[in-house]
């Protein structure tokens, strides 16, 4: 799960972690007390979205007058932010976080993220911050450092004592980076984090190292111990689609194509995507039903795909390994009678009884090409669209 | 022979008074596991499938000396499990449990790690040696007792190498889902290291998919040790970046992970790679008979 930058930011406040007084508004109204309750006389306003890219997308702007805040967030409020993150459609702007802002002296990269490969967190940090990170390890490895830290023992002084000689750091921003560190590590830990980033960790004029960003994601595995992250939860960035079919327990992610899928587990499905491209077609979606297939899930599965007006035909591959494949069978056919599927449907059941299964589905009274293997069952969705 | 588990292998079920548990367990008896009891905190003395449910791990040990364990109790649970497990000195634990916490798995890695215990999964279909015993929730009847060795990320997927490889004669000698989530128990490494000691098998199949290193990284193992013929398929081909697939670990980010990335990889290593689903038994006959 995704957080905004400013809950992200929030969430550093109470780890003591340099950021800057902000307020977030949901009205545009709200910008002028908002500025005012900042002070000063510049300041930074930002789209609050779930993507990255927002600098260049128009979404972060420089202003000089509560009455320019203003004019931001009617602009953008209520309005989708299209950024390189995003998709063609954009991210949703409900709410515009203003800061007070920041004279920055140099811009500085730090992340930390579970590495799978060495089984720890790893802290990555550079001395070129505000760009792309992926372009600077590639260009100049020497500048990013790679810092693997023990869950058990948590950051200590003398691993932020050697990235802040790689970040180039002085001794008083040194022993500043020796309280981010162990603090940052602390918050990835206790609030179950997947990722973290700021991207940019700037120095200020005054030469005060400062977060200008915050982008947290959060193990999802995790959130039923993390009741106040939970709750930060914002549906308005996820796919309508998407967060429906979690609801119910159901993996699906929308694609461009035209054959909408339904899957009993994640590598299959994506097995049966690259099957159905492999003859020439092209899926409309993933989509995992789970372990346990039942008559329930298969008709809000099916009602998920038809949401999607470029399905020309469903295919249904069910491996069934406990399930057994009559029970989907008929769970097949019960969802259909419900849903009222208009376009032709291909079943491929296999495994627990799966001769039985088809026998139901070919003495069905709506038409269904039932036939037991992928390949011909994958061949036939991929004819039926042409 | 086989690997990890045979018909000697004694199986303590964890969480084994659920309804999940019960299920599975029901299967994996009339398979003819040999299952010899379970734990259930506040439910020892209890009477479970005809086999005796204990408070602890330590209990179990003491009174019907199991010599592995299979957990299936809630995610929120599974660290407190695998660890007691693991602390109580059994050699191997297979968690099935899909949805712990990452951060669960990195600590629980480092002391099963610590403790020399053998972890397959989370998030995993468990074990099988075809015709001795089952320790999972996979189907039994789509497997045969036979040559091919099998290893996978993911569950159903699995399944589907296992038939091909039945419907062509070929049986598995063991099959083991070391699931997919980012910090698996035991990744394809220190499985490819078991079958290739095991006499029975005579080539290997590793069923991958989109997202992390972990094919990769066997790839180089397969290499530089291992001298029987490697199968693979890789999930995901056609998947588009930056989208999650639902296992925590299908998912590509920054061009790493890919699948087009982890095949060239293989290829490179010498692992034949099946390119479609669909010709992985074929594929398998096709080396075996070379």
């Amino acid at each position: 799960m995704n957080l905004h930058e400013y809950q992200g930011k929030e969430l550093f406040a109470k780890y003591d972690l340099p950021v800057s007084l902000g307020r977030v508004i949901s009205n545009a109204e709200d910008a002028i007390n908002a500025c005012r309750d900042i002070g000063g006389n510049k300041w930074v306003v930002k789209a609050q979205v779930h993507a990255g890219g927002r600098g260049k997308a128009g979404g972060v702007e420089l202003i000089n007058s509560p009455d320019e805040a203003v004019a931001f967030a009617k602009k953008w409020l209520g309005k989708k932010l299209v950024t390189y993150q995003t998709d063609s459609d954009g991210q949703l702007v409900s709410s515009i976080l203003i800061e007070e802002c920041t004279d920055i002296a140099d811009e500085l990269y730090l992340s930390a993220v579970v590495d799978r490969a060495s089984q720890r967190v790893v802290f990555i940090a550079s001395s070129e911050g505000g760009v792309n990170i992926e372009e600077v390890a590639k260009n100049s490895p020497e500048k990013v450092i790679y810092e693997s830290i023990d869950p058990l023992t948590g950051a200590q002084p003398f691993q932020a004592r050697k990235i802040s000689k790689v970040l180039g750091l002085n001794q008083s921003q040194t022993k500043q980076f020796s309280k981010i560190l162990p603090n940052l590590m602390k918050l990835f830990v206790n609030h179950d984090l997947s990722l973290l980033e700021i991207n940019p960790l700037v120095i200020t004029a005054g030469g005060n190292l400062h977060c200008l960003d915050a982008k947290i994601n959060i193990d999802s595995n995790a959130l039923f111990r993390q009741p106040e992250i939970a709750a930060m939860h914002d549906p308005s960035q996820e796919d309508e689609r998407e967060s429906e079919a979690a609801k119910n327990d159901l993996s699906y992610v929308s694609l461009d194509g035209n054959i909408g899928c339904m899957v009993n587990g994640a590598g299959l499905a994506m097995g049966t995507m690259d099957t159905i491209k492999y003859f020439g077609g092209s899926p409309a979606n993933f989509l995992d039903v789970g372990g346990t297939a039942t008559q329930e899930r298969v008709a809000k599965a099916f009602k998920l795909i038809l949401a999607d007006p470029e399905v020309k035909v469903v295919l249904v591959n069910i491996f069934g390994g406990i399930v057994r494949c009559d029970l989907i069978a008929e769970g097949v056919l019960a969802a259909i009678e419900e849903v009222g599927v208009s376009v032709p449907v291909v079943v491929r059941l296999e495994g627990n009884n799966a001769d039985k299964g088809s026998e139901i589905l070919e003495n069905a009274k709506v038409k269904i090409e039932s036939l037991n293997n992928l390949k011909d069952a994958a061949k036939k969705a991929v004819e039926l669209t042409s | 022979m086989s690997i990890l588990v045979d018909k000697d292998t004694k199986v303590i079920v964890q969480g084994f008074t659920g309804a999940q548990a019960t299920l599975h367990s029901e299967q994996s008896i009339d398979y003819g596991t040999n299952i010899v009891g379970g734990v259930t905190p506040g439910k020892g003395g209890q009477i479970h499938l005809e086999r005796p449910v204990f408070n602890t791990m330590n209990e179990a040990i003491d009174e019907v000396n199991p010599n592995a364990a299979l957990i299936f109790v809630p995610a929120p649970f599974c660290k407190d499990s695998i660890l007691e497990a693991a602390e109580s000195g059994i050699e191997l634990v297979i968690c099935i449990t899909e949805g712990v916490p990452t951060l669960d798995m990195l600590m629980v890695k480092k002391r099963v790690d610590e403790l020399g215990v053998r972890l397959i999964g989370p998030n995993c279909p468990g074990i099988i040696t075809p015709g001795e015993a089952k320790l999972g929730i996979m189907p039994g009847s789509i497997h045969m007792p036979g040559s091919v060795g099998i290893i996978s990320r993911s569950g159903t997927l699995t399944y589907e190498a296992v038939k091909q490889t039945t419907d062509l004669g070929l049986g598995q000698s063991s099959c083991v889902g070391i699931g997919g989530d980012p910090i698996p128990g035991s990744s394809f490494i220190d499985i490819l290291k078991l079958f290739e000691a095991d006499d029975e098998t005579k080539a290997i199949v590793m069923v991958g998919e989109i997202g992390g290193s972990a094919e990769e990284e066997a790839a180089e193992f397969i290499k530089s040790s291992v001298t029987k013929p490697v199968i693979s398929y890789i999930a995901g081909q056609t998947a588009p970046a930056g989208k999650r697939m639902g296992h925590a670990g299908a998912i590509i980010a920054g061009g790493k992970g890919t699948a087009a990335d982890k095949i060239l990889k293989l290829k490179e290593c010498g692992v034949h790679v099946a390119e479609n689903l669909l010709e992985i038994g074929s594929k398998t006959v096709e080396v075996i008979n070379s």
